[in-house]
């Protein structure tokens, strides 16, 4: 599949439909259909990793990762990231937590946040 | 001291409203090169970053780690080492040296050696480096999208009008936050009603962002700000890891993402650590990019005026967006904040962007009188649009804008409002009514619109999060309502997040959904012929201005009957009084009246009138030989047996000569044509007669009108060409008589 993957419609849906099937007069489709899966956002980092952009491709990774956990969650995880919001504990438990979630891009970067905001006097 | 009344009328001025500063690099207010900017350095322990600008790991704050440990590209630090500053700046500008291997280079660089490196750039060698680092292929613009009403037909019509001009991405936000769902969903339906595939955002916090952009109603966000300092960025209540971790929680709901930073936002803020403002964005920039962000938006933006505060300020301010390019990011390149009170200053400025060209050269063109706009911004508004789309022409130049007729302008706007109405009605929302869709099509501002029930429509707001009303449903609406174009292309939005091809950097979004960004349609600038030139068909879509004039229909004038009958060749007098009126080649012929619009018979009738009343005897001639005013009357004047004559051109320049003077001498000259009057043409009869019958003469005293010239080259010209066309190379002079009207005006003017 070339990018853009718009152009032949090849991409699929969450459900597996094409993207060039998607019809608006189909009843069945609905908004859950409508987002990117996790498979597309890491075939976009593969997209900017070989045009040389590696931070963007580890962004898009992460979230990869990040597409199937819950909007609250990853609202939660982003709170207790801002400074002095965590203690060590707190911010390994989430790391943790993604681990589980098949997320260890975002996990990794999240122990990588905690040993920097240790150093910094950013925990609570 | 005796005052100036030159100095007290420039103090008078809009740029005197400003303050400007020497700098104060205590506080931080110093534009680059900055007395407290730390040494560049970046030492490898093998792969790993151990010194950046001089502090060790263990002296790292939270930004340089952040850099460290996610910006920095090892090879490319040994690379860039073995070069000089100078060397890597003259790269800059080498235009054999492609954008590639310069962002390659760029990754080896700490925060203070890119900051030093483009600071050797000179304004013009940074517009060239702009140029050049631009990721996009085509320059693009992206505008704002509010009013202080929040009226949700006059957010549509507005929304729908940028997106016909050609603004790729349209910017709304809130003053009452309820409201972002509906504004959100205004911009989306306006949006796709002017030009398919226009990506729009709604600025407020971030949950309710998120949640905007899972309802499909957005699709990209540009309120991540970063800071220089670590104080500032934690008093921002965020670290480079939580702005980095929100951005991946973006691109994972399918939201474009581009940062903010800009110059002069520490100092504000009472924390810049004494660093310049160049320095301190370029740690912003290299934040941004380990980030893994596509894109942002700098050139000081909000603190514009900050930086424009101090010398060199606009400099810095181009050296920012060269800057974010060099790094391969996206680049909205501010002019959304107001610059300037100077207008002169203000578009001296935005040059610096405006003709590189940048991703988007506004981070916010307002669509809207500036008094609508609720970003603090409207530095360029909708007043602008036709100064905009003419420097655009006069410098063959893309900036993003695209002319738009009036009616098609009211006609997108009605159906825009229309559209949301129809929307508003199938969900229940408090009715936009038929009054506020006319409005809405044809106002100036949303001082003209109606107030609405504002209380219900937050209530409708609520709602529309509440029952996760989607794009998706707003597409079926519409189909089912009769806007079955303006569907598809909501429907359209809501495909591009299945492939999220605009999640790539720099990327925009074409009328047929095909997503051009770095990616498949990077800048391939490579010298004079190469790389985006507007030319072909989007040239001449830009410059054909609807308020440009065909030049073949100027100075047609009305046609008329003949105003001169000729007698046959003119002879040259003897008799003292004798005075000769000579009249251009195309005089009451292919001509028939003067710049001004004054008939030539009633003008060569008051110039008749006047020699008459001073006591000569008017004889009218036609010069063929030449169109040139003084020929005319030098030619005049050795026919006339007072050796005085009256020049007359056909767009009504006139002078008296004398026959002993050189043709290019004169008496006096009226070169002000359009300031003439039948009574200033009747004083230029008087005064030759005066001057032929030996009498002392006051010169007629000389009117002035600098614009003159600009207002009327144009017409000058045309006027001209239809002179010289009349000229027959050789011929003698004719005299001639004023045909029919002659008497008729004559008694009019003594009345």
């Amino acid at each position: 599949m070339g990018y853009p993957f718009g152009r032949d419609g090849d991409v699929r849906t969450p459900s597996g439909r094409r993207l060039a099937d998607l019809r608006l007069d189909d009843d069945s489709l609905t908004r859950e259909e409508l987002p990117a899966t996790p498979e597309t956002l890491r075939l976009q980092a593969e997209v900017a990793e070989s045009a040389g952009r590696t931070p963007l491709a580890r962004n898009l990774r992460r979230a990869a990762e990040l597409a199937t956990v819950p909007e609250d969650v990853v609202l939660e995880i982003y709170t207790a990231l801002r400074p002095r919001r965590s203690t060590a504990d707190e911010l390994e438990a989430w790391a943790r937590r993604l681990d589980e979630a098949g997320a260890p891009q975002s996990a990794a970067f999240v122990r990588e946040a905690a040993a920097v905001y240790a150093a910094r006097g950013l925990l609570a | 001291m005796p005052e100036s009344r030159r100095f007290a009328a420039r103090s008078e001025r809009d740029l005197r409203r400003e303050v400007l500063i020497e700098p104060l690099p205590e506080l931080g207010l110093v534009a680059l090169d900055g007395p407290n900017d730390p040494e560049p350095s970046l030492v490898l322990d093998g792969d790993r970053v151990v010194e950046l600008d001089g502090r060790r790991e263990e002296d790292w704050d939270v930004l340089d780690h952040f850099i460290a440990r996610n910006g920095i590209d090892p090879a490319a630090v040994r690379e860039a080492a073995a070069l000089s500053d100078a060397e890597i700046a003259r790269r800059l500008v080498d235009v054999d040296v492609p954008r590639g291997e310069l962002v390659r280079l760029s990754r080896g660089l700490s925060p203070a050696r890119l900051a030093r490196v483009v600071a050797l750039l000179d304004p013009v060698e940074l517009m060239f480096a702009l140029k050049k680092l631009r990721a996009r292929r085509a320059p693009a613009n992206q505008a704002h999208v509010t009013n202080l009403k929040e009226n949700p037909a006059l957010l549509a019509a507005d929304a729908a009008e940028a997106a016909a001009r050609g603004f790729a991405e349209l910017e709304t936000t809130v003053g009452v936050s309820r409201y972002a769902p509906l504004n959100a969903l205004a911009v989306l339906v306006g949006a796709q009603t002017g030009r398919a595939g226009v990506m729009t955002q709604c600025a407020v916090e971030e949950r309710l962002n998120l949640r905007l952009a899972i309802q499909g109603l957005v699709t990209y966000a540009e309120t991540l700000s970063v800071y220089g300092t670590e104080a500032v960025f934690v008093d921002g209540d965020d670290t480079p890891w939580s702005k980095a971790f929100l951005a991946s929680a973006y691109a994972s709901r399918g939201v474009k993402v581009r940062f903010t930073s800009g110059g002069g936002s520490e100092a504000l803020m009472g924390e810049s650590e004494g660093k310049s403002l160049l320095y301190l964005e370029a740690r912003c920039l290299a934040v941004v990019r380990a980030a893994g962000s596509q894109g942002v938006q700098n050139g000081s933006i909000s603190c514009v005026a900050l930086a424009l505060a101090l010398p060199g300020g606009t400099r810095e301010v181009l050296a920012e967006n060269v800057l974010a390019a060099w790094l391969d990011l996206e680049v909205a390149s501010g002019n959304d904040a107001i610059a300037s009170h100077s207008e002169i200053r203000k578009t001296a400025k935005l040059m610096g962007q405006f003709l590189p060209g940048t991703d988007f050269v506004t981070s916010g063109y307002s669509s809207m009188p500036r008094h609508d706009n609720m970003f603090g911004g409207g530095n360029y508004d909708s007043q602008d649009y036709d100064e905009w789309l003419t420097i655009q022409r006069d410098w063959q130049v893309d900036a993003g804008i695209e002319p738009l007729a009036e009616e098609e302008a009211v006609a997108v706007r009605e159906r825009a409002a229309k559209a949301v109405q129809a929307v508003f009605e199938e969900l229940g929302f408090p009715p936009v009514t038929d009054e506020e869709v006319r409005v809405a099509a044809t106002c100036l501002d949303s001082r003209d619109l109606p107030d609405r029930d504002r209380a219900a429509d937050v209530v409708a707001g609520d709602r529309m999060l509440a029952e996760g009303i989607s794009g998706l449903d707003v597409a079926r609406i519409l189909a089912r309502r009769g806007f079955p174009d303006v569907a598809e292309a909501v429907f359209g939005m809501q495909r591009q997040r299945v492939a999220a091809d605009y999640l790539q950097t720099a990327a925009v979004i074409a009328p047929d959904g095909t997503v051009s960004s770095a990616v498949n349609a990077p800048n391939d600038y490579r010298g004079p012929g190469t790389g985006y030139r507007l030319e072909g068909d989007r040239w001449e879509r830009l410059r054909r201005l609807p308020y440009a004039v065909d030049a073949r229909l100027l100075a047609a004038g009305a046609p008329s009957e003949p105003v001169l009958r000729e007698l046959g060749e003119a002879r040259a007098l003897g008799e003292p009084d004798d005075l000769v009126v000579a009249v251009g080649p195309a005089f009451g012929g292919a001509l028939c009246e003067t710049i001004n619009g004054l008939p030539h018979a009633d003008v060569l009738a008051a110039i008749v009138e006047g020699v008459a009343a001073g006591g000569a005897t008017p004889r009218v001639v036609r010069v063929r030989r030449s169109a040139d005013v003084a020929f005319i009357g030098h030619d005049g004047a050795c026919l006339s047996g007072s050796r005085i004559a009256v020049a007359l051109q056909s767009k009504g320049t006139a002078l008296i000569h004398r026959a002993d003077l050189e043709p290019l001498d004169n008496l006096e000259l009226f070169g002000m044509a359009p300031l003439l009057t039948l009574d200033s043409y009747r004083q230029i009869g008087l005064n030759a007669a005066g001057y032929a019958l030996g009498r002392p003469v006051a010169p007629v005293p000389t009117m002035l009108d600098n614009y003159a010239r600009a207002k009327l080259i144009v017409r000058t010209t045309l006027l001209h060409a239809r002179e010289a066309a009349a000229v027959v190379r050789g011929a003698p002079a004719v005299e001639v008589e004023l045909a029919a009207r002659v008497e008729e005006v004559s008694d009019t003017k003594s009345v």
